[in-house]
């Protein structure tokens, strides 16, 4: 399965999202009135000048926020009428995150990282995808498997957190900016990888303000002060 | 189980300030344990050695100072006293008790030791004998048990009594170990009977009676009787009953165990606050790490049993060391200060260990909760931005 065919019914729709910030010096509006559909098996990417709203939009849906007006769905659920352990499970099984820091969890090593979401979702390591053949996937060296987060270039980082958020299989990848603490060349590899994963059909989205790493995706989405253009 | 891991390698990676949290739990259920314990033990040794006196009332003279330069009329209780407290007594016995000390020697040996004079009839309500018999005349003495050993007394053993116009006696009984008594102690005493008694030292009035009271009912009755009787125009005698004296004990120990335990609840507080401190700590530099762990899918709950578990590892380490070392600190000073540890393996103070070690891993438990509350409901995107 490849793709995002016409007529399928969205697994991301955006219905008329406004989210505004409420700040002592007044609200800030992230995002002001954005509708969108995304179908499955797209990959997009999302651009636009700093404070744009990119991770805004990315966290909602990552179902980390809920919207302040208009509705956002997520593989059908309505995200603003689910309890908090929902939304959590949710993450947990369909949404795979990766993060411009890495974000890996420094008391554990590469492969009990990798593990960690499927131990969430299972209480124990044999469940879903095998860490190791998720590892493998990502293209890390196999003698790195027991190694820390510290003892690893961010490229090896970045890999190893691909495979975190895919070891559950999600249907969903974001991405803010996972190649900004990365050379041009390992950058390029990590797409390539977040590439490889769409062709086997997870619909991923990805934040960036390079163009080179935009040109990765099969559409863009153009932010600009909370709006899409 | 990730999460009881997490919170082990947490523990470890700071394992100074971990140390120091579960130093201060260990001080504290050391603290209340061995409090316990000792309190309990003394408790238990006084209350033996009380029972072997049960319900008994003890009458001494009273001396206040008017009397002491008044001769030696008021000295002691006269046959005419022990006549009234034996109205006052009903069918209860009545035992009038001559006492004194006195120099004795045994072969070369030369030392001292509290002389009592009892008729001979009297003595088997009073006194047990584990060896030879009661006195029947005014020829024999027995011996207590300590004093008997230290002087390697046995049956028929010469003891000479007095130093001037020194008389020898003969060992005739060698009694059961009694403890110590609010009436008489026989244990480093010699027993002679009356008449030797006040032939001996020339003395007629006696130094204490002793009422065994059958019922303990009886024991309020028949002591306002006597006060009543002797006591009517001026106070000429002490009453007091050994249950009354127990009881006076027995509170105050209680009341030095209330203050001591207390002593040991506030030292778990602070151990309590130094946990919530290093729990806060942790909570505050893995805000970050608690950002990602619940972006990436797990609940509040499982945050926050994450910490609590780490509570709770520190207050068990905590706890066990205390139990052990209270254990052993509670076997140091049995045997320092009762000279036994047999009060120690009794379930009563065996079970102030477990209620120490309770505290301490409740105590940590509650330091705890507040920060993994904390570290479960951080909002995930504040969390995943911090630095
Ligand atoms: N938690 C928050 N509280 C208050 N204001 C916020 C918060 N998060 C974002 N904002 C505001 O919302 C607007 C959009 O922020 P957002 O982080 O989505 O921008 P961005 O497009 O990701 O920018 P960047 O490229 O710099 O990451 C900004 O003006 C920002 O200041
Ligand atoms: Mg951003």
């Amino acid at each position: 399965m490849s793709g995002g065919g016409e007529g399928r019914t969205p697994i991301i729709t955006f219905d008329h999202v406004t989210k505004v910030y409420s700040l002592p010096a007044g609200d800030v509006v992230a995002l002001n009135d954005v509708s969108m559909d995304v179908l499955p098996g797209e990959f997009i990417a999302v651009m636009g000048p700093s404070g744009s709203g990119k991770s805004t939009m990315l966290n909602l849906i990552g179902c980390l926020d809920v919207p302040t007006s208009g509705k956002v769905f997520i593989k059908g659920h309505d995200i603003r009428t689910m309890a908090d352990t929902d939304l959590t499970r949710l993450r947990r099984d369909h949404i795979g995150f990766v993060f411009q820091q890495f974000n890996l969890l420094p008391l554990l090593n590469v492969v009990e990282n990798v593990e960690f979401p499927l131990i969430l979702k299972c209480g124990r390591k044999e469940c879903g995808l095998k860490a190791y053949e998720v590892i493998r996937a990502v293209g890390l060296e196999e003698g790195l498997d027991t190694h820390t987060p510290s003892e690893l270039s961010g490229g090896q980082q970045q890999r190893v957190a691909i495979a975190r958020a895919l070891v559950n299989d999600p249907d969903i990848i974001i991405c803010d900016e996972p190649t900004g603490n990365l050379d041009s060349k390992s950058g390029a590899t990590i797409m390539e990888v977040l590439a490889s994963m769409n062709q086997r059909g997870k619909t991923i989205i990805v934040v960036t303000h390079d163009p080179k790493i935009a040109a990765f995706a099969r559409r863009t989405l153009e932010l600009l002060d909370g709006r899409i253009v | 189980m990730i999460f009881f891991e997490f919170a082990k390698r947490n523990i470890r990676l700071h394992w100074l300030r971990s140390l120091l949290a579960v130093i201060g739990i260990t001080i504290g259920v050391v603290a209340i344990t061995s409090m316990g314990i000792l309190g309990n033990s003394l408790v238990l040794s006084i209350s033996n050695t009380l029972t072997s006196v049960g319900d008994t009332i003890v009458i001494t003279p009273h001396t206040s100072f008017q009397n002491f330069g008044g001769g030696s009329s008021t000295s002691g209780i006269s046959e005419r006293d022990v006549e009234q407290i034996r109205r006052s007594s009903g069918s209860n016995a009545v035992i009038p008790v001559y006492a004194g000390g006195d120099r004795i020697a045994i072969g070369r040996d030369v030392g001292a030791a509290t002389i009592y004079g009892l008729d001979p009839k009297d003595i088997p309500l009073l006194l047990e004998v584990v060896n030879g018999t009661y006195i029947r005349s005014s020829s024999g003495v027995m011996v207590g048990s300590r004093i008997a050993e230290e002087f390697n007394l046995k049956l028929g053993s010469q003891i000479t009594i007095g130093s001037d116009d020194a008389t020898a006696v003969r060992v005739v009984g060698i009694l059961k170990e009694r403890g110590v008594g609010f009436d008489i102690n026989p244990d480093f005493g010699i027993i002679a009977s009356d008449q030797w008694f006040s032939e001996r030292y020339g003395v007629s009035s006696y130094d204490q009676v002793i009422v065994k009271v059958k019922n303990l009912d009886e024991i309020d009755r028949v002591k306002s009787a006597i006060e009543e009787k002797l006591n009517r125009r001026e106070t000429t005698v002490n009453v007091l009953d050994t249950r009354a004296i127990l009881e006076g004990i027995l509170s105050a120990f209680n009341q030095i165990k209330i203050f001591t335990t207390a002593i040991g609840g506030i030292s778990l507080i602070v151990a309590g606050v130094s946990i919530f401190n290093v729990m806060m700590m942790s909570v505050t530099e893995r805000t970050k790490e608690i950002g990602v762990i619940r972006s990436i899918g797990t609940q509040k709950s499982e945050v926050l049993k994450m910490f609590l578990d780490e509570a709770i590892i520190l207050g068990l380490i905590g706890s066990l060391v205390g139990g052990v070392l209270s254990f052993a600190g509670g076997y140091a000073v049995s045997q320092i200060m009762l000279q036994t540890t047999e009060y120690l393996f009794v379930p009563s103070s065996l079970i102030n260990i477990l209620y120490g070690m309770l505290f301490g891993v409740v105590t940590s438990l509650l330091s705890g909760i507040y920060p993994a509350w904390k570290a479960a409901n951080l909002n995930p995107i504040e969390a995943l931005r911090h630095e």
